[in-house]
This record gives structure tokens, sequence and C-alpha cells, in this order.
């Protein structure tokens, strides 16, 4: 178990090491990157400044360790258009991308495993076809497509839901006002419904038709016949014996399904002029602020292989396979 | 020797004449039974057309600005008695005739992407395969890497420097893929090194190269489709989701994406063709792939069927 985490650990941080890799290589290959960092009317002096403060004036192999060692202590530089340190405004976006992608992960896997066991137990009828229908749909429809409609559908024209805005819910949480946050919630989740479901739609649809098929392969095996054989009632089966084998590669798909939820929350943020990272990098994009993008690119990384390990790790627990194997 | 060789290749290709058209008919047959493939295939072919021949159907220049006309509801009248069909923009364009030309960006996009990543995981997984050893640990562990990293996040990293462009698009998109080509060809290649006739053609006196590429390739090109299917409507998707974010292509290239972006301007105004068109065409094609896509795997691979 302990080679395991071991092993896990190191593996993650060289994964860490090669985004910051891939980072550097993405500033440098567009050639001098000083140019990403000055105003187009910047003069020749300007330029030199800058070149030689930030250090693109060295050898690139330090440049990298010096871009490393700032990565790390979270210096990506001061943001172009801020004019304050780029991590500091990616930071404050932070809490209302978490709250946004969680209530997305959590309308997908409330969803996705109920539909998916209603398709795999009646398999062949038209349940199942209209569930794997609604799937196959889910994953053919960009999601800020699906959030525009509903903008225009249950925004503009029902009025049943706000189109944009955000009420904070876990800044004030985090910063110990319990009474503001629970008197925010309310409010908080009417606002993320609408750009909630268009990020989970698709991971919804993707994950149902995962939990069919767990499902229908767990129900073909020998220890579901035995335990129908027992004469133990469906329901029994299907909670006790199947569900509780089925459910593992569920736990793996949940981590993954952040990396895929946060492509889609950064597109999707921008459709709902939803204050996170997605519409900041959105913003930073359109005036080509490269310490926040860099800053807000490396930080979602971090995050996502942070949970992929947390995953990983709980998986080696839930299955004892893992351990035994210690590691494959 | 090598005439035995020579021969016995002769009277497989002989062999595989007409058993490739056997098969063909069974596809056939098969996609006529399942009928939504069929309707899949159909309605992507005329996507195709669109995008080769869409200039010549499009009623006017996509490009062309009217301020006189712009924000026309569908079906209005445009200039010299042409019709808006699907209405103008907020330049004046005819949304339409965007939508024929962004036909053919989109799947130049998707295709070309997926030929570019195709190739290098292709020949990645081959590679890391047949050799197995150090070179596999680099190529896999270097895909492990990627994988790790959430792709829209990449591709913005580098699209933001490189800037937009269909090449720069196509190279970010393509390079975005391999990685799970790379890990499909490498686990068949694994099996299939071991098999007697790649033994046989070693035993010949085959090149590394020729085994590689004339007899472990051909055999592994029927899981390669099905991927390739899946993941033209992935990067058409990402495609959409890019030229949304600005990153795509440059404004004047009409694409389903950009078209979007550009939708967002006149949402509040309720100007909703501007938005729903594009979105449709979207949705269609992309369904249709994944349907597609769906339909082979289930004829190539009968067993995986059973698990749905």
């Amino acid at each position: 178990m302990w080679t395991y985490i071991l092993r896990r650990l190191l593996q993650s941080v060289v994964v860490i090491l090669g985004v910051t890799l891939i980072s550097f290589t993405a500033l440098q290959i567009g050639g001098d990157p000083t140019y990403l960092y000055v105003s187009e009317r910047a003069t020749a002096e300007e330029i030199e400044m800058v070149r030689r403060a930030l250090g693109f004036d060295q050898p690139l192999y330090v440049q990298y360790l010096t871009y490393i060692g700032n990565v790390f202590q979270g210096d990506f530089g001061r943001s172009l258009s801020y004019r304050q340190p780029a991590i500091d405004i990616v930071l404050g976006a932070l809490p209302a991308t978490i709250e946004l992608t969680l209530f997305a992960i959590f309308l997908a896997i409330s969803f996705a495993i109920p539909l998916g066991i209603a398709a795999a137990l009646n398999r062949g009828t038209s349940v199942d076809g209209g569930i794997m229908t609604m799937a196959m749909f889910g994953q053919s429809i960009p999601g800020f497509w699906l959030g525009i409609m509903m903008i225009l559908f249950f925004g503009l024209y029902l009025r049943w839901f706000p189109i944009s805005g955000h009420v904070p819910f876990l800044a004030p949480l985090f910063a110990g006002d319990f009474a503001t946050a629970l008197r925010n919630l309310p409010q908080a989740i009417y606002h993320l419904i609408l750009p909630a479901v268009a990020v989970a739609f698709y991971s919804l649809s993707r994950n149902a038709r995962l939990v069919r098929s767990s499902m229908l392969e767990v129900l073909g095996q020998d220890y579901v016949r035995t335990a129908r054989s027992k004469g133990l009632t469906e329901r029994a089966v299907v909670i006790h014996h199947a569900l509780r084998n089925a459910w593992l590669p569920v736990v793996t798909m949940i981590g993954l399904e952040f990396g895929f939820l946060l492509g889609g929350v950064v597109v999707i943020e921008t459709v709902f002029s939803y204050p996170g990272i997605g519409r900041l990098v959105f913003n930073a994009i359109n005036q080509r602020d490269i310490p926040v993008v860099q800053a807000a690119v490396i930080l979602l990384s971090g995050i996502f292989i942070t949970l992929n390990l947390l995953v990983d790790l709980i998986y080696a627990r839930l299955d004892p396979r893992v351990k035994l194997a210690g590691g494959k | 020797m090598t005439d035995i060789a020579t021969d016995g290749l002769t009277r497989l290709s002989v062999q595989s004449g007409p058993r490739w058209r056997r098969e063909l008919a069974r596809a056939g047959r098969s996609m006529v039974a399942a009928r939504w493939p069929l309707l899949a295939l159909f309605i992507l072919f005329v996507v195709a057309v669109v995008a080769i021949f869409g200039p010549a159907f499009s009623p006017m220049d996509p490009n062309r600005q009217n301020i006189m006309l712009r924000l026309a509801e569908p079906g209005a009248p445009g200039a010299r008695g042409a019709i808006h069909w699907l209405g103008s923009d907020g330049l004046g364009r005819d949304v339409l005739s965007r939508l024929l030309y962004g036909a053919r960006i989109s799947l130049l996009v998707g295709i070309c992407a997926i030929l570019v990543g195709g190739t290098i995981g292709v020949v990645a997984g081959l590679v890391s395969g047949y050799f197995g050893g150090w070179i596999d640990d680099i190529i896999m562990r270097l895909g492990d890497i990627q994988l790790a990293f959430p792709f829209i996040l990449l591709a913005i990293m580098f699209l933001v420097v490189l800037g937009p462009g269909v090449g720069n698009l196509i190279l970010v998109l393509g390079i975005g893929q391999w990685v799970t080509y790379a890990r499909i060809v490498r686990a068949q290649t694994l099996s299939l090194r071991e098999k007697e006739f790649v033994e046989a053609a070693r035993a010949l006196g085959d090149t590394t190269p020729s085994i590689i590429f004339r007899t472990i390739l051909p055999n592994i090109v029927a899981p390669l489709t099905v991927i390739a299917s899946f993941n033209v409507a992935a990067v058409i998707l990402s495609e959409a989701a890019l030229s949304f974010l600005g990153l795509g292509v440059p404004p004047e290239v009409p694409t389903w994406g950009s078209m979007l972006a550009e939708s967002r301007e006149q949402l509040l105004a309720n100007k909703w063709w501007l938005a729903v068109f594009p979105g449709l065409a979207i949705v269609v094609t992309v369904l249709s792939f994944n349907i597609l896509g769906d339909w082979l795997r289930d004829f190539l691979d009968p067993r995986l069927k059973e698990q749905g």
C-alpha cells in the first residue's frame, strides 16, 4: 500500500513538472516571449528593460529553472491589465469556479447513476432506449450552446431563472462568515442551476452510459447469479451485490470528470458572465494578458492532478486488488 | 524462399478481393437494419457535399456586410431579390451562407486534426508496442503527462501564444488526440507481436519497418476507424469551443463556433436565429459521427454490444 502511495505521489510530481515544462514551452514557442509582456507601442528601450527584468536574456535552461522556482512560489508575474500579481486575481476567482464545478459534478453524478442503473435493469426496453438516446444527444451538444439555448428559453422567454450573475457561498464560508453563507445559499443555487446544467450535461450523458455498461457487466457475473438463485429479492441483489461492485469504475470516472468539467467551465462561464476563472481567462485571452492565462491554467491543472491523486488513493482503499498488486 | 512468400501473398490478395466485398455487403445490411447509422451517414454525406461545394450553393457572399439589412429575421428579403432564409447577423451578413462556409472549416479542422493526431499516435503506439523497453516507457509517460492536463487548458495556452489560425488549430487539436491512438495501437501491437504471422514475417527476413507497417498496421485498422469516428466528433466540439473563446480562426473566417461567439452580443436582444442555427449544425454533425462510431464499434466487435 505504502509503495503504491509513494509511487503515485512521485508520479504526480513528475506530471506537475511536465505541466511546467509544457507551459514554459508554450511561452517560448512564438519566439521571444518578451513581446507577450509589453504593450504594442513599447519602445526598444522599454522592451529591452522588460526582457532583462523578466530574465528572457538568460540561457533557456536558466530561464526554465527560474520559471519552475517562480511557479512553485505562485509567482506568475504581474497581470498586464490589472496591475496586480496574476495569482491573486486568479485565486480571487477560484471560489466561484469551485462552486460551479462541484455543483455540476453533483448534478452529473446524481442523475447519471440512477439513469444508468435504470437503463441497465430495463435493458432493451423503451426506458433503456430513451435514456441512451438522451445520452447520445448529451454527448453531441456543445455545453456552451446548451447554455445559450437555456438562456434564450428559461431565462429570456419563460423568465424562470437568472441568466447571469453569481451569489457567493464559498467565499463567505471560507472567511468564516457562516451566517452570510447560509443566507446566500438558496440564491447561490438558484443562480447556479442554468450554468451547472450546461456544464454537467455532457458528463451526465457519458457517465450514464458508463454506469449502464458497468452495471450490465456486473449483472452477468456468477456471484449475482448465485445471489439470485439464493432467492434474494431483485432489490437486494441490485443494491448489495451488483451496485457494490459496479461503482468502482464510477469512482475513477469522477476524478477524470473534473478535467472535462473544468474544460467546459472555462467556456460556459463566459456564456453566463459568471465571475470565475473561466471568464477571467476569456478576458485575459482577449487582452493577451499572458501571466493571468498561465496562472489560471497551471492552477487548474494542479487542482486536477491533486484530485486525480486523491481519487486513485481512495480507489486503492476501496479495491483490495490494488493493494495486493502493490500498484501496477 | 522468396518465391513461396510472394506466392502466398498473391494468393492472399486474390482471396481478399471477394472477402472485402462480402464484408462491405454485410456492413450495408447491418446499417440498413439499424436505420440510424444509415441516416447519420446520409447527413454526413450532405455535410461533406456542402463543405466541398458550399460556395456554389451559398446564396450570398458570407462576408458581405450590409448595414441596412442588419439582424434581418429568417425569411426576410435581402439585397437584390435574395432572401435571408436563416436571417442575417449584426453586420448584415447572411447566416445561411456563413453556415455553409462554416461546414468547410469544421470538417477540414476535424479531419486534418485526426490525421495529425492519428499519425503521431499510430507511429508512437507501434514503436512503443513493438520495441517495448525504455522507448515504450518514455512515450507512455509522455502520454500520461498530457492526459493529466485538461486538454482545453493546454490548447488555450498554446493558441494564446501562437495566435488564431486554421493551421495552428489543427496542430493543437491534433496533438491533443495522439495519446488515445497511441494507447490503443500499443495494446494491439503488444498482442500481435507474438502472433505466428508476425513470427513468419520475421523468419522470412522482413525488415523491422516492413513488419511494423505492412504486417502489424493493417491488422489494427479496424479499432482505429472506431476511435477516429468518435474523435472527429470530439474535435469538432473542441474547435467550436476554442473558436467561441476567440482562439480558433481569424475573425473573417466563418466557423460554427465563431458564429456562436458573435451571437452572444445579440442574445439579450433575443435574436435567437444567430445562436440556434450554427448550434444545430454542430449538434447534427457531431451526433452523426457519434452514431456512426457506435454502430461501427458494434459491427466490428459484436462482443462489445453485450456490454452496451
